[in-house]
């Protein structure tokens, strides 16, 4: 008897959530992707703009990339301070999240909101609250693929 | 004993009705600058309304709501017997933090979004027991501490999902009493629905409607059972933030029940916001969305007779960051206050 009402529940809840499934508002993928694409394409062209200027100004190829990542990283921290960036991350959303923009983003973002718990246990203690896990899993994700680096060498 | 003012399962019917002397909304820039303005008593240009913090804040916006209603019933916060009052805040802060400067006996109360209906019942309920001649009911809500409590950083820059809600930055009081001197209609508290926290297994946490509807609906069914009302009884019907996708859910799950309420039924987080002008998503969501169109539009509505009953069935979702992040459903719960703009019954039988 228990068995049955339980399986009655479950079914109403499965029927329920075909329901909400129906009624919910469609995520547009194929808009979100498309943009997404663009705009991340554009990020990555400055991205190369930035590496000919820093060449232009006298560093060598291999150095270039550091000022050019530290120059996104400053404006995307700049636009996240003047509260213009998470308006583009809603119309972008992965095009500006996925490149050092949105990693610079998610720190920036959790500094000043927490910069009134103090500087200790709010910036310090939760500026990477968003981060965190990329940092971690990039790690570990550099660990692993270190190791594999040097298995293969090693044979 | 048998409850004398309990009728069917879940419902009080207070023997006199309860008044609501005033009312005040205070409300946000998004909110102010929405269809509903006019409505509303304050309208702050932004959102840290000089405070320090946003937690800061939302207190001084509730706190302002309690003032305002006070000061339109010309009352002192020393006449006020017991202060009813919640918001979505952990430890309910921005509700008890206003109390304290108010200096009223608070009792806080959560309900997630449907604390307005909760507190207004409560409120009545303890005016009709006998337990006080002014109450004040209360509920807030801010974008920017929800969005921290319960989400991101608030200029963090993801992307949210079209289905999503946008937390209503306001607040609302209500001041009750029996009404008792007062010959003239005026808005009054009749019944109140205590409702059930139902489950239907919704678990992402930005579809908050879909999770909310099926509370909403038990509530509403339950009170048209229990005091055997037809469906157009009511005048206005309006849950509290089921906004677009939830309100769309509702008006299936009623249809399915044979109560049909047809243009009736309206949300108040569909009503604050033009959901196609403003950058709302599905619409508001929040304890400040019933507690501002109900303390604002909505009572304004009922004293110029544009309708005469009113049904708020308040509306809330009760996870927090803990429980989802856990991988938990949303269990969510409505309550509904029916609101007449009526006499005191009973005083014109006393008088003959």
């Amino acid at each position: 008897m228990v068995g049955s009402k339980a399986r009655k529940k479950q079914l109403q809840r499965k029927d329920y959530q075909q329901l909400s499934a129906q009624k919910r508002l469609k995520i547009p993928v194929w808009r979100n992707t498309l943009v997404a694409f663009v705009v991340g394409g554009l990020v990555s062209v400055l991205g190369q703009g930035l590496i000919f200027f820093y060449i232009w100004l006298g560093f060598k190829e291999e150095q270039a990339a550091s000022p050019m990542v530290a120059t996104l990283i400053l404006i995307a921290s700049i636009l996240t301070g003047l509260g213009v960036w998470d308006y583009l991350g809603q119309f972008a959303g992965a095009g500006v999240g996925v490149p050092v923009t949105g990693f610079a983003n998610s720190i920036v973002s959790s500094a000043i909101e927490f910069k009134r718990e103090g500087y200790i246990l709010g910036v310090g203690g939760r500026m990477f609250q968003l981060a965190g896990p990329v940092i971690v899993y990039g790690a570990v994700t550099a660990f692993v693929v270190g190791l594999i680096h040097a298995l293969v060498q090693w044979l | 004993m048998k409850a004398r003012k309990k009728v069917g399962l879940q419902s009080m019917v207070f023997s006199r009705p309860v008044a609501i002397l005033s009312s005040a909304a205070c409300v946000g820039p998004l909110e102010g600058a929405g269809p509903l303005q006019g409505s509303f008593d304050v309208v702050y240009p932004d959102l840290l309304i000089g405070a320090k913090s946003w937690e800061a804040a939302e207190t001084t916006m509730i706190k302002e709501a309690v003032e305002i209603a006070l000061g339109k019933g010309s009352l002192s916060t020393q006449s006020v017997d017991y202060l009813l009052a919640g918001d979505l805040l952990n430890q309910c802060i921005a509700a008890n933090f206003a109390a304290r400067d108010l200096g009223i006996p608070m009792l806080g109360l959560y309900g997630a979004c449907s604390t307005m209906a909760e507190s207004a019942g409560l409120g009545a309920v303890l005016i009709d027991g006998g337990f006080a001649q002014y109450t004040v009911a209360a509920a807030s809500s801010h974008n920017a501490t929800s969005e921290r409590q319960y989400r991101y950083p608030t200029e963090y820059g993801g992307q949210r999902p079209p289905y999503s809600q946008h937390t209503v930055t306001a607040a609302g009081a209500l001041l009750l009493s029996n009404g008792l001197h007062c010959q003239s209609p005026m808005p009054r508290i009749t019944h109140f629905t205590v409702g059930k926290v139902c489950d239907l297994g919704i678990k992402d946490p930005f579809d908050m409607g879909s999770a909310m509807a099926p509370a909403a609906a038990d509530t509403l069914l339950r009170h048209f059972a229990d005091l055997a009302l037809a469906a157009d009884h009511y005048d206005l019907v309006v849950t509290g933030d089921l906004a677009y996708v939830g309100h769309a859910i509702l008006k299936e799950l009623l249809h399915q029940s044979n109560l049909d309420l047809g243009s009736r039924l309206n949300d108040c987080g569909l009503m604050i916001y033009d959901r196609h002008e403003q950058p709302v998503f599905a619409g508001g969501s929040g304890c400040g969305s019933s507690a501002a169109v109900l303390c604002g539009y909505l009572l304004d509505m009922l004293s110029s007779y544009t309708i005469k009953r009113l049904l708020l069935v308040g509306t809330g979702a009760l996870l927090s960051p803990v429980t989802y992040q856990q991988g938990e459903t949303i269990p969510c719960v409505a309550h509904a206050v029916a609101i007449e703009m009526c006499h005191d019954h009973l005083a014109d039988e006393e008088l003959r």
